[in-house]
């Protein structure tokens, strides 16, 4: 999600409809938006444990239904998954994210499944969309 | 090496983009892969929502045609569906391509299927039928040479896959676990926990896989393999305790730094991984105190090595607490762990200081005493100015709580609840007040006052057990009486105080606690009357802003304080109004309260004052009988009878009530008096109705008992029951009583015979049923005078035979029928004979002969069911002997046992059925009785009772 409130991407590991989700989006955006910087990177939001962090203009929301969450974990699996982007991308920024949604979604795809951070490993991580960008540009 | 792969890898993308504009139709492709770059680049320049909702209703309808034209190239539709995905990200609905999406990830090369399957797993859900066209191309690709394609195969299955088709491919995927490629393997693994997680017994066979694959050398495929482990243990911990080793040497070998080193994150060794061991460790530790001893020294060693500063290795200290905290104590280990958390919450960062408060919430039940150390940093998180802080205090406030504190707790509780708007946060602080005040309330002000507040700004989200809680504890008290009362009146006054109050809304649950009390413990207040509550109820009641459900329980409360007040007006201007309201519900309140307050005794020992909790007790087996009262079972009153039943009652009342007294039909028949020495029998049937075969037998059981008592005079009163239908007559069962008079007075006068029947009026029989449990004796009799008849003259030395028939019109447990018969000798002055007869139920009860079809066909149908649980007596412990009782002592039909259960059947003169399923068990029968009758089953069951008890 940017400054603007836009989202960028989105990925759910529950079943929402559409109307739900931009609901819940739209909600937890302004939420996030009007936290200030002496303010915990934590809220509670309906069910939810929300985390986030921001980056420049980009802030990237976790939202874990789990309560014994463990936040700073979550909080690193952020930063770590900007760093891998960071390394796909060299220097990622918002443009990339936006125009190659795919691929993104790929790369978090290779880190969280089902809700649950699978592996944090950048070669690991970066290994299958590597591949398969390499069999495509043979053929 | 790899830094150089990696860096020509990188460059891929970028080179994939060239090579797709460069080649084939350039103009085509490049056209459409700026579209993409153009919407994104549309949306953001736009500033309005409506702007945005037009240019993607525009994008939606382009992309519809063009998904559907047939010209469009794959490589087209993969342009297409990220741009769809786009579109649904935002909130459109982009349903039409998920067809395409299934299609794409069939068909395309590698980036396109990929796209396709990424369209799908983000598209679909777990249970749409699109799914299941999937399953092929998965299936498919999970055989395919190319590494890339079963890649995506297996992430895809481990994302989202259709239950049922798990056995479609669970032998690929467990192929797939000796892959010699350990990406593979990972994912093999991933996508089995998905397995597990939709469909634990669907996997439950290859356990011993995943036993191989935490023992991988690769340490992806171990650390996938933890997470089914990680679930598996939270469900059952004890099955995999043997596994502690493993997963002790395990973290001991990440935290020792044996891993590759790309599983590093700046300088910390898989620190994801080491949270997941410590999780599992925990669960497994769990009050158990010698798995506990196997992981003192690897916790140690991770508490001893995370002291970088950074982010990380706070989440893993915080894990390794939680572990040392759940796990069984070692005082060493406490300790370090305790001086951890001293140093987060004593951080003047604020994300640690968080982090500090919630760890410290989980130790403080164990350990009050680190609260006391950092009680001045628990008193400044509270002021903080950080809602999330305050929130986590709060939390870890509520976990300490007791007598003493509580005051100063709620009431910071209260301030925040005051201040938060956001539904999940009342509900959640609003239950743990109430909690809170229940267990820990000082005085009864204090929690008169704090459920208040809960009331009112809980409101109508908060937990429907709240209120229900709260009154059951004010209804049933404690200990002490005196402290009960006081409590009760509190609550009284505060509520007329709080409704005094003009112009503020209460929650409309607020409202019905305030009327159920004031309804129930109004009669506690010395100076108000029930009179000017009811006023007050008035006035609410007439206020629009209270839903009709409240108005009910208003209305309510007004019933039950009606008997209480002596001048009604507003009670009569309340009946007034709602008689006539549009809402029946109301209008029904309404009908019953004017019904019980044109009858002020009636309504007096309908509605007693404060039986609420005795009433509670009956309600629930619903078996009242007055004999239950005589014999001290249970007391309690009539008004919290759950509304169908009490309009039920009612609704019978009012027939009864309009009710004539009973045409008597007289019938006599031909009946030869064996005492007579004459031996001349007169007989004529005045009723003309004739008796039904099938009942004569109960002419002569009757007989045998009457005889004795009026053997002695002469006169051999018989009754026979007989169904003698009158004309007009309601579907009411009818006890008829042939009397007959034998003559056996040889006297030449003509005696004329006048008999009295005093009736059992249905009254006092509905009576009974409403007030069962209310302290009356059994049923009252109310007497009508029957119009004495006339019988003929009869001749000297003659018998003369007279019916007479009684009607039951309501069950009842007992009457007593009598009257007096006189006569004129010819010679002497009149004289008067006097009789009565006792009548129970069972005099009127025969068996029904029914198949079980027709039983179950009559079950479903009928409405008014009881259930009790009667315990045998040893004779007849098997259900056979106790089905037997039944149909020797109460004329039950048996139709049919099956295993533990029987069927039986009788029907309440002259027709109304009852059936009865029981079930044995141990030495329980339990009755379940229904009928098209409201009360029959009762009285049956009261019956049934007796029979099983007294044997």
């Amino acid at each position: 999600v940017n400054k603007q409130g836009q989202t960028r991407l989105s990925q759910y590991y529950n079943n929402l409809s559409i109307e739900e989700k931009t609901i819940l989006e739209g909600e937890l955006i302004r939420k996030c938006l009007s936290r200030v910087d002496y303010q915990c990177s934590f809220l509670q939001f309906r069910e939810y444990k929300i985390i986030y962090r921001r980056y420049a203009s980009l802030y990237l929301i976790v939202g874990v239904i789990n309560q014994d969450v463990n936040e700073f974990a979550i909080l690193e699996m952020i930063h770590n998954i900007i760093e891998i982007l960071d390394k796909y991308y060299e220097n990622v920024c918002e443009l990339d994210i936006m125009f190659n949604i795919d691929r993104t979604h790929f790369i978090i795809n290779e880190i969280i499944c089902n809700g649950e951070i699978i592996d944090m490993n950048k070669t690991n991580v970066l290994k299958p969309i590597l591949l398969m960008d390499k069999f495509s540009v043979k053929t | 090496m790899s830094d150089i792969v990696e860096k020509t890898l990188t460059a891929l993308p970028g080179l994939f983009l060239q090579n797709q504009l460069g080649g084939g139709p350039a103009a085509a492709k490049a056209s459409f892969s700026s579209r993409l770059g153009s919407l994104v680049r549309g949306i953001t320049a736009l500033t309005s929502k409506h702007e945005e909702e037009k240019l993607i209703q525009q994008e939606l309808s382009s992309l519809k045609a063009t998904v559907s034209a047939p010209t469009t190239t794959l490589k087209m539709m993969k342009e297409c569906m990220v741009r769809l995905i786009y579109c649904e990200m935002l909130g459109y609905d982009a349903s039409f391509g998920y067809i395409h999406a299934i299609k794409l990830a069939q068909q395309g090369n590698l980036l396109e299927k990929r796209v396709g399957y990424l369209a799908v797993s983000l598209f679909l859900h777990e249970s749409h039928e699109l799914l299941l066209l999937l399953v092929n191309t998965v299936v498919k690709d999970l055989q395919s040479t190319n590494l890339v394609e079963v890649c995506m195969a297996l992430t895809v299955v481990s994302q989202i896959f259709p239950r049922e088709m798990i056995p479609a491919v669970l032998p690929l995927i467990e192929d797939k676990l000796q892959h010699s490629k350990e990406i593979i393997r990972r994912k093999a693994v991933l996508a089995l926990y998905k397995f597990h997680l939709i469909a634990p017994n669907q996997v439950q066979h290859i356990h011993i896989k995943f036993r191989k694959a935490l023992c991988d050398r690769d340490v992806g495929v171990m650390a996938a393999s933890l997470h089914i482990y990680l679930r598996m243990i939270k469900e059952n911990s004890s099955g995999y305790k043997d596994l502690t080793g493993s997963f002790v040497t395990i973290l001991k070998q990440v935290v020792g730094g044996k891993l590759p080193v790309d599983f590093n994150y700046h300088s910390v060794p898989a620190p994801w991984l080491q949270i997941q061991l410590l999780r599992i460790l925990g669960l497994l530790g769990k009050d158990d105190q010698r798995t506990s001893e196997l992981m003192y020294d690897v916790l140690d060693e991770s508490l001893r090595r995370a002291e970088l500063n950074h982010n990380v290795t706070y989440a893993i200290l915080f894990e390794c607490v939680h572990t040392v905290y759940s796990i069984y104590p070692k005082s060493e280990l406490l300790e370090k762990a305790a001086k951890c958390i001293g140093k987060f919450v004593l951080s003047p960062k604020i994300n640690l200081k968080y982090l500090g408060l919630k760890a410290l919430t989980y130790v403080i039940q164990q350990d009050p005493t680190l609260a006391l150390q950092h009680q001045m940093t628990i008193i400044e998180c509270l002021d903080h100015p950080d809602p999330i802080i305050k929130r986590e205090t709060l939390e870890l406030l509520y976990r300490i709580t007791n007598a003493q504190n509580v005051t100063v707790i709620v009431q910071k509780m209260l301030e925040y609840l005051h201040q938060s708007k956001e539904e999940y946060v009342i509900v959640n602080l609003v239950g743990k007040i109430a909690e809170l005040a229940e267990k820990y309330a000082p005085d009864n002000a204090w929690f008169i006052q704090t459920m208040n507040a809960v009331f009112s700004v809980g409101g109508d989200v908060m937990h429907p057990d709240i209120p229900n809680n709260f009154l059951r504890l004010l209804a049933e008290g404690f200990d002490d009486e005196t402290e009960d009362q006081q409590l009760r009146l509190y609550a009284v006054q505060s509520y007329l105080t709080l409704l005094d109050m003009e112009n503020v809304f209460y929650p409309q649950r607020f409202l019905q606690v305030m009327s159920w009390v004031l309804g129930e413990y109004s009669y506690l207040l010395d100076k108000e009357t029930p009179a000017e509550v009811i006023a007050k109820l008035y006035k609410l009641l007439m206020n629009d802003s209270v839903s009709s459900e409240t108005k009910t329980w208003l209305i309510a409360a007004v019933t039950k304080l009606t008997p209480q007040a002596h001048s009604s007006d507003t009670v009569e201007r309340l009946i007034h109004e709602f008689t006539i309201s549009l809402d029946t519900c109301m209008r029904q309140h309404a009908f019953e309260l004017k019904h019980l307050h044109e009858n002020v005794e009636l309504m007096k020992s309908l509605l007693p004052v404060d039986r609420s909790c005795e009433d509670l007790a009956v309600d629930a087996s619903l078996s009242f009988l007055d004999g239950f009262v005589a014999e001290g079972l249970s007391q309690g009153a009539a008004p919290y009878k759950p509304h169908h039943q009490r309009q039920e009652e009612k609704l019978s009342q009012e027939k009864v009530l309009n009710f004539e007294p009973y045409g008597l039909s007289f019938s006599s028949s031909g009946f030869t008096g064996r005492q007579s020495p004459a031996g001349i029998s007169l007989g004529s049937d005045i009723s003309g109705n004739s008796a039904e075969t099938g009942l004569k037998e109960t002419n002569s059981l009757k007989l045998e008992g009457i005889k004795k008592l009026w053997g002695k005079e002469g006169y051999l009163p018989k009754k026979e029951s007989k169904t003698g239908n009158e004309s007009g007559a309601l579907p009411i069962p009818q006890e008829s009583i042939m009397e007959n008079v034998d003559q056996a007075i040889t006297k030449k006068d003509q005696s004329q015979v006048l008999t009295q029947s005093k009736e059992e009026k249905e009254k006092q029989l509905l009576a009974s049923s409403l007030f069962v449990g209310l302290g009356s004796e059994s049923t009252v009799n109310l007497v009508t005078e029957q119009p004495g008849c006339c019988l003929p003259i009869m001749e000297a030395e003659s018998t003369k035979s007279f019916q007479y028939s009684v009607q039951i019109e309501e069950p009842f447990t007992e009457g007593i029928l009598s009257g007096f018969i006189s006569y004129h000798m010819m010679d002497t002055h009149s004289a008067q004979l006097e009789f009565s007869v006792n009548l129970s139920l069972l005099d009127f009860i025969r068996p029904l002969k029914i198949s079980s079809e027709d039983f179950g066909k009559l079950w479903l149908s009928f409405a008014n069911d009881v259930k009790q649980n009667v315990k045998m007596s040893e004779s007849q412990a098997a259900l056979p002997s106790a089905l037997k009782t039944l149909q020797q002592k109460l004329r039950l039909h048996i139709i049919e046992i099956i295993g533990n259960e029987g069927l039986l059947a009788c029907q309440l003169l002259p027709s109304i059925p009852c059936l009865l399923h029981c079930r044995v068990y141990a030495d329980v029968l339990a009755l379940w009785f229904r009928s098209s009758c409201s009360t029959l089953p009762d009285y049956l069951l009261y019956q049934c009772q007796k029979v099983m008890e007294g044997s």
